[in-house]
């Protein structure tokens, strides 16, 4: 087993500045509720939502905190599972705001509902045919891994077997957003959608996304709480999160690639990448550009890439190219026609053959911010009156924190 | 009547004369007893369906004639409205439509058709995969239904459905059908009139349509190989739209 040698303490949470961030969150997190009900009770109507574009802006952030919940659990997942002890003292930060942004997440994908007062229906009849229905299964037993590994980890008696808990935790997360890649890597119908690259390419999006997340939270929640946080274990997080944003790029490109080989997909194609409006935009400029080939740069330019704020800067960008690139998937695959008649000219009432407009309505991007706002709520809670905070993330105690460690234990799984 | 019918007159009429036997048995089955003035209570008893519960021995299906004048297909149109309660509202872009007319041009040739596209009623339904809770489901005989008390308005069926034939109720609804009770935050598509199935009748549509002279509109049981619609999909080679996904849809077409 491994010794953790590292302490954590709670975070003072006393000063105005606390108060008024954890006032500002909750104002917000009651924000969305209060958007919520004003769908509910005038209807989807009232949103940009329509029988053409289904799925709109509070999808793109539900699907972004999930995601993001899968990948930030990277963190936790590399320190026990490949032994990596750099790491390991941010493991509890990790585990717990993997659970804060599936919470957040899940808010906001339960609260868009049409009928979210049968949540007790979703939660008690199942159609195991419906990648949906393992969903709910997936999220809920996220939940309960994530909560046993993250016990297991600040209590010490159960400490020997957080690594155990730790892999399961990772295998389940994996299946995770498996699950949420193939939401849409099963809708055969959709020519923007139906690729079984969705869920390996959400399992690379996830690990950027989350990996962007928890740098942000720990310099900030570092600097505001006054405790040393060193470069090593920073720049550890900067190479890692070059490589995830890489790997997304990678992904993206294999699966433009593949539907551009292929002659039934040239319209789509043609659509998100060349005349697309602002999906194309969005693609090429924010999800390409400000999300991934800036934010490279950033990271691996000596000048930047050596401060913590380029870094954050860059762990930003990646979280807005993120949005763009769920915003380009969700919503560009609807716009997109069905092609019901490949090949031919289509129109109706219904507005077949054309390309669905969708204007995102303030109710919508409420509730969407609100995810994140009741995700951070959580964690600025929970680091008040949980131990999950090292006092020092200095370059010399990480040293020391690695040391320890690998004379106790190498090997993984031990 | 276009020169492309489908079948002869006659044999619609006799469609009908069985369908109607049908619903007079079924009709006969239901018991009624006033109470009081104005309270009126309706007894369905074990009898009253005569059709017995759907079983997969059916296949109910359609035939259209994509050929026919288009004018036609507002009929259909409107017979769905007026039976099923939907339409009236101002708001296109989220207003139901269980039932719609499609023109389809092709730009090489120029060649136009003009048809109803409706629930194509799957036997490979990709709404009813997807549906989390089980509300999109199929029954015996292939119709493929919303069950409104346990649809949670997710809309995965509306992405999942190649044909765009499901809508969201995006606001309150009036004018509700007492055999079709709808709600604001629940997905709705077509039901191929089971109610009316279910006593022996025709979808509203196909009779509309048939009433006004048209026989473009052919209805009946696919697995019935002495069903009109039977011989007519073995006498003609129809169409299923994107028939390439492989959902068997049991809706053809002729003339696209």
């Amino acid at each position: 087993m491994a010794l953790d040698t590292t302490v954590y303490k709670e975070i003072e949470g006393t000063g105005a500045d606390y108060y008024a961030l954890v006032g500002w969150l909750a104002v917000f997190a009651a924000a969305g509720l209060g958007a919520s009900y004003y769908m509910e009770h005038y209807g989807h109507v009232v949103t940009g939502m329509t029988n053409a574009i289904v799925w709109g802006t509070p999808h793109v952030f539900a699907v972004f905190l999930i995601v993001a919940a899968s990948g930030v659990l990277n963190v936790s997942s590399i320190s026990s599972v490949f032994s990596k002890h750099h790491y390991k003292p941010m493991a509890r930060l990790s585990a717990l705001t993997a659970l804060a942004l599936l919470a957040g997440g899940l808010m906001v994908l339960v609260l868009d509902l049409g009928r979210p007062d049968r949540l007790i229906v979703a939660m008690t009849k199942y159609n195991f045919k419906s990648i949906f229905a393992w969903n709910i299964y997936l999220y809920t037993g996220f939940f309960v891994i994530v909560l046993i590994y993250l016990w297991m980890m600040m209590e010490r008696r159960f400490a020997p077997h957080s690594k155990k808990a730790g892999l399961l935790a990772f295998v389940w997360r994996l299946a995770l957003t498996t699950g949420t890649g193939s939401i849409f890597g099963f809708l055969v119908a959709r020519p923007g959608y139906d690729a079984a690259i969705m869920a390996p390419m959400f399992i690379a999006m996830s690990f950027a996304f989350g990996l962007a997340i928890f740098i942000l939270l720990v310099t900030v929640t570092y600097k505001a709480s006054e405790r040393p946080l060193g470069d090593l274990i920073l720049f550890k997080m900067r190479n890692l999160l070059g490589v995830f944003i890489a790997a997304v790029l990678y992904f993206t490109a294999a699966m433009h690639l593949t539907n551009l080989y292929a002659a039934e997909h040239m319209g789509v194609e043609r659509f998100i990448l060349m005349d697309g409006g602002i999906y194309t935009f969005l693609f090429w400029v924010v999800q390409i550009g400000i999300g991934s080939v800036f934010p490279l740069a950033l990271l691996f330019n000596p000048a930047t890439g050596r401060t913590c704020q380029g870094i954050s800067i860059a762990s930003m960008m990646v979280i807005v190219g993120g949005l763009a690139q769920l915003y380009v998937i969700i919503v560009g695959g609807q716009a997109f026609p069905l092609q019901m008649f490949p090949g031919m000219e289509v129109s109706s009432s219904f507005f077949d053959g054309q390309v669905h407009g969708y204007a995102p309505s303030l109710p919508e991007v409420v509730l969407g911010l609100s995810g994140i706002a009741t995700a951070l709520l959580i964690v600025a809670v929970a680091v008040k009156y949980l131990p999950l905070l090292p006092v020092s993330l200095s370059d010399a105690h990480i040293r020391i924190s690695r040391s320890l460690d690998h004379h106790i234990e190498d090997a993984p799984f031990s | 009547m276009s020169t492309n019918n489908l079948n002869t007159q006659q044999t619609v009429d006799a469609a009908k004369r069985d369908f109607l036997k049908a619903g007079a048995k079924a009709t006969a089955a239901v018991a009624v007893v006033t109470l009081a003035p104005g309270v009126t209570l309706y007894s369905v008893g074990a009898k009253a369906a005569v059709t017995g519960p759907a079983t997969s021995e059916r296949r109910w299906g359609m035939l259209i004639d994509a050929t026919a004048p288009e004018d036609i297909w507002d009929i259909a149109v409107d017979a769905c409205k007026t039976e099923q309660g939907w339409g009236g509202g101002n708001n296109p872009a989220t207003d139901p439509q269980w039932i719609r007319k499609v023109s389809v041009k092709d730009p090489k040739t120029g060649a136009k058709a003009t048809l109803p596209v409706m629930c194509q009623h799957c036997e490979n339904p990709p709404c009813v995969d997807v549906c989390p809770t089980g509300a999109s489901m199929q029954r015996a005989d292939g119709i493929v239904l919303v069950d409104k008390h346990i649809c949670i308005g997710c809309r995965y069926c509306m992405m999942a459905c190649p044909y765009a034939c499901r809508s969201f109720v995006h606001e309150n609804v009036t004018g509700q059908k007492p055999h079709m009770p709808r709600g604001k935050g629940t997905v709705e598509s077509c039901t191929l009139c089971v109610h009316r199935i279910d006593k022996g009748q025709l979808p509203a549509c196909v009779e509309a349509v048939t009433t006004a002279g048209s026989d473009a509109m052919l209805f009946g049981d696919l697995n019935d190989p002495n069903s009109d619609i039977s011989r007519a999909v073995s006498k003609y080679v129809t169409q299923r739209i994107r028939q390439d996904l492989g959902v068997e849809p049991s809706v053809h077409y002729r003339g696209i």
